[in-house]
């Protein structure tokens, strides 16, 4: 006979604690509870038996894994944690007893921490930082159009749109933007980062007050985390670029000590255009890229020598363009892209400091301008709406203008994010088709093969299944069904409108 | 007069530098104030008029108080005119207005693009004009800045002036004999400075450390170490997913068809604000698009899930719902099986319970609620005979060997021999059924002279009897009882006409009881188990577990091996007894509770029958290989029967040799299926 098992010593009940205990267990208040998971990553999870476990209650309760905590407990930011608390409380006293030379003497010595350690712990690689970016450049990007005078420090709202910046200036020096799309709730950005495509979002140009029904401790947590990563990420991602990081123009055309006086604000803002070239650091001459001879021949290497050099012409999409921005366009989301694919951009000066050309330089070839009608035109360019600038880099070509001239009823603007099985209205049908030329003979092959059940055999074989394998098939058929409910409406939709559309032709043909 | 025009300066923090060098700066003066405050405590004269230090700024400070102020409201806080449009007010009392150079933001900006001189314009509040400072000034604020003496030619090293030399003058400057706390170390400062050197010495106060020098820079190359081996990271970590990208309805410009109509509008609004999906809306251009005030609210509510959502690895399965469909066989590969409904037997009143046929299949025999057992033409659905019983008939079978019919009725068991088929086996069946009056324990043996003809014999039970079975030799008759706890089951042997208990005590409700075709075994089916039993060594052979919550029929396959089980919760479980007492298959074939289940004694068929009004056939093959499982493929649905009242069917049996079925139901129709 083994060992009689205790009770609790093995099993859930060892494996998971609440998160009572687990306050308990690492002595803290629950915020700051809440702040160190957010910033180590611990999540909770789902115990099997939860009601066993919960002792037959069956009140919410959270659950952790007791290693998580334990992993926790290792943390030297609760060391911190306890400081700040003395910290506060030392202050206070201090200040109840009005010993202001105590007070700043205590003041002096506030406890500072770094998230270095936990941003190297979360992610042990360059890539896995890559990877999870998405979320933290969305977060970066919101707070940096935060309004100042809200309840948001300045300092933290400044230090957002700094990291942005930098960020969108690495895009830019990498030519790294792969897809766009203009939403209503801002401009989606999709970038091929070291392999990855990492996906955020930029609010529109307008400052919201903050809602008022919002626990921002916990998102400013968030955020803590992510300047750290994203501070970290972008001065990797410069140095990959032999770029100097903090970024510097590279025509340092302000002496240093004008600069003082002109404040940072004008430096800056120059900075925040995106329109200026980046200092590098000196380095020596030796390209390791792949030399083209050598791909020759091999087949494999061919059809990947074919590949990049889509890629360099997508890159160099706007090459020979030269465009000129009306004020009425939403600034930094079309510089970053046209920088970042190879063009050339300008604007009046009045609008904005850096603008490279004036609107009467002849060689521009394409001004985009928001507005119905223009004064004065110049013939010697094409005028346009900012939807081209982002159909161009999602179909990856540049389009004919004829539908972009301002005034003109726009062709709609379709996401390039096209998820699988949802429905795809006939302009994308086009698009889609080009590109799968080549799939849709592999699938062709696969068809022949299967053979359609009848109805009714496929009834009979439904009843010879196990149960559970029969649940998993009705789920996936009724999903299957609501999702093609959802395609058959649009569709159906559409096709009202195109003959209600059609009808009115003809009316006014007679 | 200096100082103040600095202090204005350096007030203005628009104009001038950033936060942390006004700071410094202030530092600076209120050290040296004390650094005078100190001197001044040290020496009682005061030199200040004597000495003429050039450019001693502290000196000024008095003189700027005196100067006059040249302004309308006089030596008073400037904000309290913030509010008002004019400031002062002049000789007649009337308002003076502000002057209109001091300009908005809009102001403020277009005059730093356009005045060179704007970043070294500073504004006396407090007179209310514009100066724009002068080299030397911006000097000063750069010796300032840079904690420098604001002073360009003020040397701190001059040479020292002893004053206060051990020369005594012949004319003393100061004559006042010297106090007496000149010459005794003061307790007060002692104090103090011990109450210091302890807080240095415990480490209560450290020395300010420059945290300009100190700081590390904020970002570095993190990642040039590659990853630490001695970090734990915390076990099975799994990434939060990403956010769902974003399809056309969320275009600023989307096709028309996504945009909602006034109907999908309406339930939008109506619609709980948790519920409410985003609404595609159409902008002509770019210009016309507003902010989107919710996104932080989406953003919070993925900061929300990202520490709050327990994660789970979830398979997702990316495959045709029709791969998942088992591989079978097709059903008319499998042929022969009944698929079409051909003849209705219809004479019954009210439900009919139990059908059987006989040895050859021509003949069919029916019992059910209206009391009469009838003997059908199995082809045509011809009645042959009918037979009265004084109570609701709940089982009718016929012996295959001795073509004996026996019906349940109430407590009482009767044999008919309807004197069909074969003469010479009708007659050996008289001679068995020919007995005398015989009492057992458990019941009576009653010969039947003065009932119908062919009506031959009964046994009466003390309880209601629920089901019959013949053993295949047909000598032995199983009978089940209803509410006898110790005596459910009732073995009778008709060439004896002896009657045995072979359980003293049963264990759960019995639902039916079967004979193995060619072994002394013999199966009882309680609610969840089936338990086998060895009649001649009198022990349980094996217990199956039924895993259904209240089974109902059971079958036995006609080489004893195989037995499948019907239950009232849909379900229909397959027992391979060489394989396992668990079910080797579960189906759940029918909607409803299943009524009946029979195997086909040749072909490779069983049915099943529930109260969906529909009987299942299913091809079943056993194998003689031991290594192979048995395959099971639902081959029909036949549907004949109309729903009655809450039962469908009740009753099926398989015709002995024909792939026919006959199915009775509670509409009081037996069907034929061919």
């Amino acid at each position: 006979m083994g060992k009689i098992q205790k009770k609790g010593e093995r099993g859930a009940a060892n494996n998971y604690i609440t998160r009572t205990q687990a306050v308990k267990k690492l002595q803290l208040t629950l915020p700051d509870f809440r702040k160190i998971c957010i910033l180590k990553g611990i999540y909770p999870h789902e115990p099997r038996k939860k009601r066993k476990l919960a002792k037959g209650s069956s009140a919410p309760k959270t659950f952790y894994y007791a290693k998580d905590i334990q992993y926790l407990a290792h943390e030297p930011m609760l060391e911190k944690f306890a400081e700040t608390k003395i910290f506060v409380r030392k202050i206070k006293k201090a200040l109840g007893r009005e010993e202001l030379d105590t007070v700043q003497r205590v003041r002096d010595q506030k406890p500072r921490y770094t998230l270095d350690h936990i941003v190297k712990e979360r992610y042990p690689t360059f890539p896995d930082a890559v990877k999870d970016l998405d979320d933290a450049l969305s977060l970066v990007f919101l707070f940096s159009t935060m309004p100042r005078q809200g309840r948001i420090q300045t300092g933290i709202i400044n230090k957002c749109r700094v990291l942005a910046v930098e960020f969108m200036h690495y895009v830019v020096a990498a030519r790294c933007i792969k897809k766009v799309f203009v939403s209503i709730k801002g401009f989606y950005i999709q970038a091929e980062i070291e392999g990855n495509d990492i996906t955020w979002i930029m609010p529109h140009q307008f400052t919201t007050p903050p809602p008022t029904n919002i626990d921002f401790k916990v998102m400013l947590s968030f955020l803590e985390l992510y300047t750290t990563l994203l501070g970290f990420v972008n001065f990797k991602l410069f140095s990959n670029l032999n770029l100097i990081y903090p970024p510097k123009a590279l025509e340092e055309v302000f002496t240093e000590k004008s600069r003082v006086y002109f404040g940072d604000d004008i430096y800056r803002e120059r900075l925040e255009s995106l329109n200026i070239k980046l200092a590098e650091v000196p380095k020596d001459d030796d390209d390791d890229e792949i030399d083209e001879e050598l791909l020759m021949g091999d087949e494999t290497l061919e059809t990947l020598a074919a590949t990049r050099k889509e890629e360099g012409e997508f890159k160099a999409l706007f090459k020979d363009c030269k465009f000129f921005l009306g004020r009425e366009i939403p600034r930094e989301i079309i510089v970053l892209i046209i920088r970042s694919l190879g063009g050339q951009v300008s604007w009046d000066s009045d609008s904005g400091v850096a603008s490279t050309y004036d609107e009467s330089d002849e060689s521009i070839t394409h001004h985009i301008v928001d507005r119905p009608s223009q004064s004065h035109q110049f013939l010697s360019r094409c005028y346009i709406q900012p939807q081209w600038v982002f159909d161009c880099v999602n179909q990856r070509k540049l389009l004919t203008v004829d539908e972009y001239v301002p005034g003109a009823i726009l062709p709609p603007h379709l996401s390039p994010f096209v998820h699988e099985g949802a429905y795809v209205p006939p302009e994308q049908v086009e698009l889609l088709s080009r590109d799968r030329k080549d799939d849709e003979d592999d699938e062709k092959k696969g068809e022949s093969d299967k053979k359609e059940l009848s109805a009714e055999d496929k009834k009979l074989a439904l009843m010879a299944m196990p149960k559970k394998r029969k649940a998993l098939y009705n789920k996936m058929v009724h999903s299957n069904k609501q999702k093609a409910k959802v395609v058959n409406k649009l569709k159906r939709k559409r096709e009202e409108i195109d003959t209600s559309k059609g009808a009115k032709k003809q009316t006014t043909a007679k | 007069m200096l100082k103040r025009k600095v202090e204005d300066i350096l007030g203005d923090d628009t104009t001038v530098g950033a936060p942390d060098g006004e700071d410094e700066v202030v530092e600076e003066f209120s050290l040296s104030e004390e650094e005078e405050m100190s001197e001044e405590e040290e020496d009682d004269v005061d030199f200040g008029d004597v000495v003429d230090r050039p450019g001693d700024y502290e000196d000024d400070e008095c003189s700027s108080d005196e100067e006059e102020i040249r302004n309308r409201i006089g030596n008073i806080p400037m904000e309290w005119y913030d509010d008002y449009d004019h400031i002062g007010y002049d000789i007649h009392g009337g308002r003076v207005g502000k002057s209109s150079k001091q300009g908005d933001q809009l102001d403020k900006l277009l005059d730093r693009m356009d005045n060179p001189d704007f970043w070294r314009t500073v504004r006396n509040k407090v007179e209310g004009e514009e100066i724009v400072l002068k080299d030397d000034d911006v000097s000063l604020i750069d010796r300032l800045k840079s904690n420098k003496f604001p002073d360009l030619g003020y040397n701190p090293y001059e040479p020292w002036v002893d004053l206060f030399s051990q020369d005594k003058l012949d004319t003393p400057i100061v004559d006042t004999p010297e106090p007496k706390r000149r010459f005794i170390p003061s307790r007060h400062e002692h104090k103090k400075v011990m109450k210091l050197i302890r807080a240095i010495r415990n480490g209560w106060i450290k020395p300010r450390t420059d945290e300009s020098e100190n700081r590390k820079p904020s970002y570095y190359d993190l990642w040039s170490t590659g990853p630490d081996p001695n970090t734990k990271t915390h076990s099975n970590h799994i990434p939060a997913p990403k956010l769902p990208l974003p399809g056309n309805e969320e275009s600023y410009n989307p096709p028309e068809e996504y945009l909602p109509t006034e109907e999908e509008k309406m339930a939008w609004e109506n619609a709980d604000e948790e519920d409410r999906k985003l609404l595609s809306k159409k902008y002509s251009c770019l210009r016309h698009v507003p902010a989107y005030p919710q996104l932080i609210n989406e953003k919070f509510d993925r900061c929300l899930d990202l520490y709050l959502c327990p994660r789970k690895m979830k398979m997702k399965l990316n495959m045709n719902p029709e791969d998942l469909l088992p591989k079978l066989p097709k059903p008319k590969d499998l042929k022969p099986f009944p698929s079409a409904k051909a003849v209705k037997f219809s004479d019954h009143e009210g439900h009919v319970y139990s059908i059987d046929s006989n040895k050859s299949g021509e003949f069919l025999v029916s019992g059910g609620e209206d009391k009469i057992v009838r003997i059908w033409e199995a082809s045509t659905g011809r009645v042959l005979s009918r037979y009265t019983l004084p109570d609701t008939i709940t089982s009718v079978k016929w012996d295959k060997a001795q073509n004996i019919i026996a019906a349940a009725a109430g407590n009482t068991v009767y044999f008919i021999n309807s004197g069909l088929g074969d003469k010479l086996v009708s007659d050996a069946a008289e001679r068995t059924l020919s007995k005398d009056l015989k009492e057992h324990e458990t019941c009576t043996w009653y010969p039947v002279t003065d009932g119908e003809e062919g009506l031959k014999m009964k046994i009466t039970h003390h309880h209601g009897v629920t089901g019959i079975t013949w053993h295949a030799s047909g000598k032995y008759l199983a009978v089940t009882m209803r509410d006898s706890p110790n005596c459910a089951v009732l073995i009778h042997n008709l060439q004896k006409a002896s009657s045995q208990k072979p359980f003293n005590k049963s264990k759960g409700q019995i639902q039916q009881v079967a004979f193995h075709p060619n072994k002394p075994f013999f199966f009882v089916l309680t609610q969840r188990y089936v338990r086998v039993y060895n009649l001649v060594k009198q022990a349980m052979v094996r217990k199956l577990v039924c895993g259904v919550k209240w089974a109902s029929c059971m079958a036995v396959h006609p080489k004893g091996d195989n037995l499948i089980v019907g239950s009232y919760d849909k379900t229909l479980v397959w027992f391979d007894m060489d394989l396992s007492t668990k079910p080797y298959k579960s189906l759940q074939q029918h909607k409803k509770a299943v009524r009946d289940v029979c195997f086909h004694s040749r072909l490779p068929l069983y049915s099943s029958v529930s109260d969906d009004c529909s009987a299942i056939v299913t091809h079943g093959m056993v194998y003689d290989d031991l290594v192979k499982n048995p395959l099971i493929v639902p081959v029909k649905v036949l549907r004949a029967h109309k729903p009655c009242t809450k039962y469908g069917v009740l009753c099926n049996v398989f015709h002995p040799s024909l792939p026919w079925l006959f199915t009775g139901g509670s509409d009081g129709d037996i069907w034929l299926y061919v």
